[in-house]
């Protein structure tokens, strides 16, 4: 089963769901076919399908939009906000290459400050899957959920075998540490899953979440770790402004208690466009790099003691 | 159309003029893009929709959309006309206790849904009708847009998509009262030829007088204009229409009369004199 297959299986199953793209078809490339007229592709004009969808979700349906996440986030916002976020209705985001995914492309192409746009929104929920397991697995609960969701698509496959059923609010915790914990989202979980091994081959007790679900967020898992390890790492292919490091900070403040945190995220600039590979190197971002970063915080943090 | 039809609207856009002259105090509202619309949006509701109270949520029901949303005041003196709304309601414009403000908002009961940013109903009323289109339903859905609106880019966005769909169920009737909030449009962005435009985007269009119930009457009793095409009406208008104090200036789009002036803009309104106005006017955008 695959992202289309999903959908086509989903869509078939239910006539309230229409499938929309503002002709971004790479997810969703048979589906004219399979789907027929509750296929609709309005061309290159993202504000006029997410205005489209609003009017379409009044008439009771429910629509699953793509387009390019920097356009769908960015191009689109204000209807986004406007149209289906002041009118709450279920309109469901599939945001295609997010974050580092869209490799090549370059800083217009850049969606990395997607999470915090959306999670500015009053009723809009965030998700950001690990791989394409992960991703298929939150997609039914979130398609059939009653609010407008954004989730950035990811569809490589997955390098661990995720055995928590997701839930809307929920982390996946794939291990607790005492001198670490690392909090992930999205595509970059791979190379935290990387990470973690080395630090523990290294010795160290290390903590690993799958963040899954950025808005709603799991305050518990945030604070369990916190009050479990010495430092909590965060790792997004976002900007450091208003994504997961961000997220972090107002949940422990928001319960009147603190943690050293370290950030890894992307600083006041856009990311070098390369082969993905590439782009995970010259940015740190490798599993390996992640460890070494990460060890280098943890030697700090005994030497500050 | 009957002689005693178009004495009943003219009627009653009287008195939703005067609703409209009403509100335009203790606040204000935009009495000028108020006033250019009334005529056309008392003849739809009177005319040429298909819905009443009893089927405002009724999935068959015809559907308006104020893209315009500044001009609610105008929409909601017809709702009050048609009975929808009390009439004391109106006094509670831009009180926190009720939900009348500048732009509208569903809790209104026949506000199908909220505006207020320009450029956004054309395409939510396009998915109306498409959706319409899918279930082979026979509702007609009017988006009303102000000609300073059409400056949008999305607003031509939809245009080209409901070409492309063929969506001869949808109207978007242009409130063309050649002004946009601080200038008039012609010096400003120039919209002229607007027929042609629309003709080229691929649409049915016909030009009316805006004011003229029995032009908009014989130009809508042909709706749809032609099988396969938007529908686009461009409704030929005058802001402030009704008070020649105001009518076609720039500088009374948004308006925030004293009650003394608004008791002078009735008497207007009913052929006295002029008013003297004093109050200043308002650049709000």
């Amino acid at each position: 089963m695959n992202y289309e297959q999903l959908l086509t299986q989903t869509a078939l199953a239910d006539d309230r769901y229409v499938v929309m793209t503002a002709e971004n078809r790479a997810l969703v490339r048979n589906m004219p076919t399979t789907l027929g007229r509750r296929f609709i592709d309005t061309g290159i004009t993202e504000q006029c399908m997410i205005g489209a969808a609003a009017g379409l979700a009044l008439r009771g349906r429910i629509p699953v939009v793509h387009a390019l996440a920097a356009f769908l986030s960015m191009r689109a916002y204000e209807f986004i906000r406007t149209d289906v976020g002041i009118g709450n209705l279920p309109v469901k985001l599939s945001s295609f290459i997010p974050g580092f995914l869209s490799d090549g492309n370059g800083p217009t192409h850049q969606a990395i400050e997607d999470v915090a746009l959306m999670r500015g929104i009053p009723n809009m929920q965030v998700f950001c899957p690990a791989d394409e397991q992960d991703l298929l697995a939150m997609l039914p609960t979130i398609w059939a959920s009653s609010t407008p969701s954004y989730v950035r698509i990811n569809t490589r496959p997955a390098a661990y075998q995720h055995e928590q059923p997701f839930e809307i609010g929920k982390a996946e915790v794939v291990s607790r540490g005492t001198d670490v914990t690392i909090l992930v989202y999205g595509m970059l979980f791979e190379q935290a899953l990387v990470a973690a091994h080395q630090l523990r081959d290294a010795g160290q007790s290390v903590g690993l979440i799958n963040m899954r679900s950025l808005k709603p967020v799991d305050e518990q898992a945030i604070l369990e770790a916190a009050a479990t390890a010495q430092v909590l790492v965060t790792v997004e292919d976002h900007f450091l402004t208003g994504g997961l490091y961000s997220i972090v900070a107002e949940t422990l403040l928001k319960h009147r208690t603190t943690a050293r945190v370290v950030p890894f995220a992307l600083k006041e600039r856009w990311y070098k466009p390369a082969r993905l590979n590439e782009v995970l190197q010259y940015e740190g971002f490798t599993g390996s790099q992640l460890a070494d970063r990460i060890a280098e915080q943890l030697t700090e943090s005994l030497t500050s003691l | 159309m009957q002689h005693k039809t178009i004495e009943r609207l003219q009627q009653t856009a009287f008195r939703v003029r005067k609703h409209i002259i009403r509100m335009s105090t203790d606040g204000g509202c935009f009495t000028g893009a108020s006033l250019s619309a009334t005529d056309v949006i008392v003849y739809l509701y009177a005319e040429f929709l298909n819905v009443t109270q009893e089927t405002l949520n009724d999935p068959n029901r015809d559907y308006l959309f104020l893209s315009k949303g500044h001009d609610v005041p105008a929409l909601y003196g017809t709702f009050v006309e048609l009975g929808w709304l009390a009439a004391d309601r109106l006094q509670h414009h831009l009180s926190a206790g009720d939900h009348l403000y500048w732009h509208p908002n569903v809790n209104i009961p026949g506000i199908e849904f909220h505006s207020g940013s320009l450029g956004h109903l054309p395409s939510v009323a396009l998915g109306v009708a498409l959706d319409c289109k899918l279930r082979g339903t026979d509702n007609k859905v009017v988006c009303i847009l102000g000609d300073g609106e059409l400056n949008e880019g999305s607003v031509w966005e939809a245009v080209l998509v409901a070409n492309a769909y063929q969506l001869d169920n949808l109207l978007f009737l242009v409130d063309r009262n050649f002004f946009q909030a601080n200038m008039p449009t012609e010096e400003l962005i120039p919209l002229e030829p607007l027929t042609d435009k629309f003709t080229a985007f691929g649409a049915a269009v016909k030009r009316v007088d805006g004011h003229d119930f029995t032009a908009l009457d014989e130009a809508l009793s042909t709706f749809p204009f032609q099988t396969g095409k938007l529908n686009v009406l461009i409704a030929d208008t005058r802001r402030g229409k009704g008070l020649p104090s105001i009518e076609a200036r720039a500088d009374r789009w948004f308006c925030n009369f004293t009650h003394d002036e608004v008791d002078e803009l009735l008497g207007e309104l009913h052929g006295s004199a002029k008013a003297t106005l004093e109050s200043e006017t308002l650049v709000v955008r």
